[in-house]
């Protein structure tokens, strides 16, 4: 017989999920209420001479193109960073599967750029590529190519890139090594036995039964690529050269921040916030259904 | 053991914490760290020690952005410091924040302190005074850009050292010339907003805006994209097609190329100099005037400065600005300032400072350290020159460095960069102005 837990209490449950909520409350719905309340308002950072402006935030944002550049920059890199990142980290979870001798120490190498803050990351990839001093930036002049991050935009976009998928590897990595030591051994014995061969295991059963930790990855992918590549923005470019690398995220903090643009950056926010919503959802609707539990 | 050794430090940290005077305690916050941040330490010090009513606490608060933002957010929550440091173009900004800041002149009659307009450097006060003369915070740190040269690359080129380019062609040329002698580059600017653009102006008396440089309204329309800035930034596009000229990143970041002994000529902040004379060493390098083009000008204007000042802020007891008046009399005194001058690189805000400096002998074993302020009393500054009163003035920076960085990398010409800068920062512009209506 099946055996039930039940609660007489009425008032337990809502007391256990209460500190939960009201995390959720303060660190999330107050702020947000926040940024919408303030994106239909005009002011000083001060808060001296506010007005209400109704959409005024919103029209002017839309009537700029280099808004509208920064979306579009967002998506790119956004793709880049999930792309990557995911293929990267699928593949050396793959090959770090198979190792027999020394795994662990395989294991901790590559957990270990997940230990370094997104900041220090920025940092320590400008270091390598700056034009000036940049020991792998030297090594490239060496064989002809001149890498300046400082003035070439698609290079900047590029180091951006590259160093935000180093820096998420690591998750990404734990999470398909767990993935790929949860599928059952003899569903991939027996393939072999009918004939199967490598690549045609990996794609035909540990590819689809991986389908679920690949899913919930793109989703925390794409969060991580939307807001948190900011460390590794600020760190490196500050969104240039040019505005080669101001994603949507990094114009907010600029505006709001640097800017004091209160208002406008507000605007951003929340269109930010629509926009994530709908891409969690998208990806929820449409992606989800191919995955397979 | 380990609880004891804890309440041990909470009552000795009670104790530190509860003043042995009933003094009343003034919040200063500041963006300099490192060693400047000491010197400030020290100013501070030495404003407890002379008297015992009030007792000035720095607290750096990190970059000037942070600064600002922290001390934005405290008088939001109604906890504001007494004094803030902000950096120079925040200044439109904080004037427009009517009821936030409490304006130098009037503390300082209010408070009954002595304070004389005139005892200031006329470029270093104008730019923090309303049209009529009255001062609205403090200058604190400022600066001027000035040409710093490499001796040791110019002499590899062949030239005189001691001979610094005086005009842009002359800099060209020899730039050229260290290039060609195997310099990795010729010529880099710092900040190039403030000294390709701001400063080019200045000095060769052009409007950046409208209305007296926005000092006159905040009604203004953006103007740095006359003839002679399109030709300038023009040229120096040209000449970075053989590294003549070489960008070297926004901000102060291309010092480390200067510094790195890489340029044979960089134009930067004059706070620049003892980092510069630290990695190269004082004998290598040399300063002088920046440069100018003699088909626009016969003789430089004056240059404007960079940097910060003390804004005051208003939320606290009335009494409590007593304090802050004579502590910002005190900043202004000659020995101090001529000390914060001679160890920082900063301008002196007083010429009585300058003077105290120039009788100590300091010019004549430092070289060029007078430079800065000599390019600022150049002329008597002009409405182009005595400063710049702009809304979203950093906003509009950082336009102005997407623009260059188009010409920089080839993507636009200059003409296009400039006008399309202007556009973008009149947008700004007016967007400040519907907030301050």
């Amino acid at each position: 017989m099946e055996k039930r837990v039940t609660f007489n209490e009425r008032f337990l449950p809502y007391l256990l999920v209460a500190p939960q909520i009201i995390i959720t409350l303060v660190f999330f719905f107050w702020p947000s209420g926040q940024a919408i309340w303030q994106s239909v308002l005009l002011e000083d950072a001060f808060g001296g001479n506010s007005k209400f402006v109704w959409f005024d935030n919103f029209s002017h944002l839309l009537a700029d193109p280099a808004y509208f550049a920064s979306v579009r920059l967002t998506f790119v890199f956004s793709a880049l960073v999930a792309a990557i990142g995911l293929a990267f980290s699928l593949l050396l979870a793959v090959m770090a599967d198979r190792v027999i001798r020394g795994a662990t120490a395989y294991k901790a190498l590559l957990v270990w750029p997940y230990a370094v803050a997104p900041a220090v990351a920025g940092v320590l990839w400008g270091f390598l590529f700056n034009p000036s001093v940049g020991i792998v930036a030297w090594l490239l002049g060496g064989i002809g190519i001149e890498f300046n991050y400082v003035i070439s935009g698609n290079q900047a976009l590029l180091l951006v890139v590259m160093a935000a998928v180093w820096n998420h590897v690591s998750y990404n990595f734990l999470f398909f090594l767990a993935g790929l030591q949860s599928i059952p051994r003899s569903l991939i014995e027996a393939a072999a036995i009918d004939g199967a061969g490598p690549g045609r295991r990996f794609w035909d059963i540990v590819f689809p039964l991986l389908s679920p930790t690949g899913f919930f990855l793109l989703v925390i992918n794409i969060l991580y690529a939307f807001f948190g590549t900011f460390g590794v923005i600020d760190a490196l470019t500050k969104g240039g050269p040019g505005q080669a690398t101001n994603i949507l995220v990094y114009k907010v903090y600029n505006d709001g921040f640097r800017g004091q643009d209160l208002g406008g950056s507000s605007a951003q926010s929340v269109i930010l916030m629509l926009i994530v919503i709908a891409l969690t959802f998208v990806q929820f609707r449409f992606i989800e259904r191919r995955v397979h539990y | 053991m380990t609880r004891i050794h804890f309440s041990a430090v909470a009552v000795a940290a009670v104790l530190a914490s509860s003043p042995a005077l009933a003094q009343t305690e003034i919040q200063w916050w500041h963006a300099m760290g490192g060693t400047l941040g000491q010197v400030v330490n020290a100013l501070a010090d030495g404003f407890n020690k002379s008297q015992s009513e009030y007792k000035v606490t720095p607290v750096y608060k990190g970059s000037y952005t942070d600064t600002l933002t922290a001390a934005i957010a405290a008088f939001r929550a109604k906890q504001p410091p007494h004094i803030v440091q902000v950096f120079e173009v925040g200044t439109a900004n904080m004037m427009a924040a009517k009821g936030a800041v409490y304006p130098v002149y009037q503390l300082m009659a209010d408070a009954k302190e002595p304070f004389d307009p005139k005892a200031y450097i006329g470029p270093v006060y104008g730019y923090y005074s309303t049209p009529d003369g009255k001062l609205l915070s403090m200058p604190f740190n400022s600066s001027t850009p000035v040409l710093y040269r490499n001796k040791e690359l110019m002499k590899k080129a062949g030239l005189d050292p001691e001979k610094p380019p005086t005009t842009w062609p002359e800099l060209g040329e020899m730039a050229k010339k260290a290039v060609a002698a195997g310099a990795k580059c010729g010529f880099t600017p710092q900040w190039q907003g403030w000294t390709m653009i701001e400063n080019f102006g200045a000095w060769h008396n052009l409007p950046y805006a409208t209305k007296e440089n926005g000092f006159g309204g905040i009604d203004i329309e953006l103007k740095f994209n006359s003839p002679a800035h399109v030709k300038h930034i023009q040229t120096l596009g040209e000449w970075s097609k053989d590294k003549t000229f070489v960008y070297g990143g926004r901000d102060g970041k291309s010092n480390a190329m200067f510094a790195g002994g890489e340029c044979a000529f960089t134009i930067g902040s004059s706070a620049n100099s003892a980092t510069n004379d630290k990695a190269l060493g004082k004998e290598n390098v040399g300063i002088s005037m920046m440069p100018y083009w003699p088909d626009v000008i016969a003789k430089p204007q004056n240059s404007i400065i960079g940097g910060a000042t003390l804004w005051v802020l208003k939320g606290k007891p009335t009494a409590e600005y007593t304090g802050v008046a004579k502590f910002l009399s005190y900043l202004a005194g000659p020995a101090v300032q001529a000390k914060w001058h001679q160890e920082t690189g900063y301008v002196p805000i007083t010429l009585a400072a300058a003077e105290i400096t120039e009788k100590a002998g300091f010019y004549k074993t430092n070289p060029g350290r007078d430079v800065a302020v000599k390019e600022l009393t150049l002329n008597p500054p002009t409405v182009n020159s005595k400063g710049l009163r702009i809304g979203n003035f950093v906003q509009i920076r950082d336009v102005v460095d997407e623009e260059l960085e188009g010409v920089w990398s080839g993507k636009k010409d200059a003409k296009t960069a400039l006008d399309d800068a202007v556009k973008r920062g009149n947008e700004l512009v007016k967007r400040f102005e519907a907030a301050n209506k």
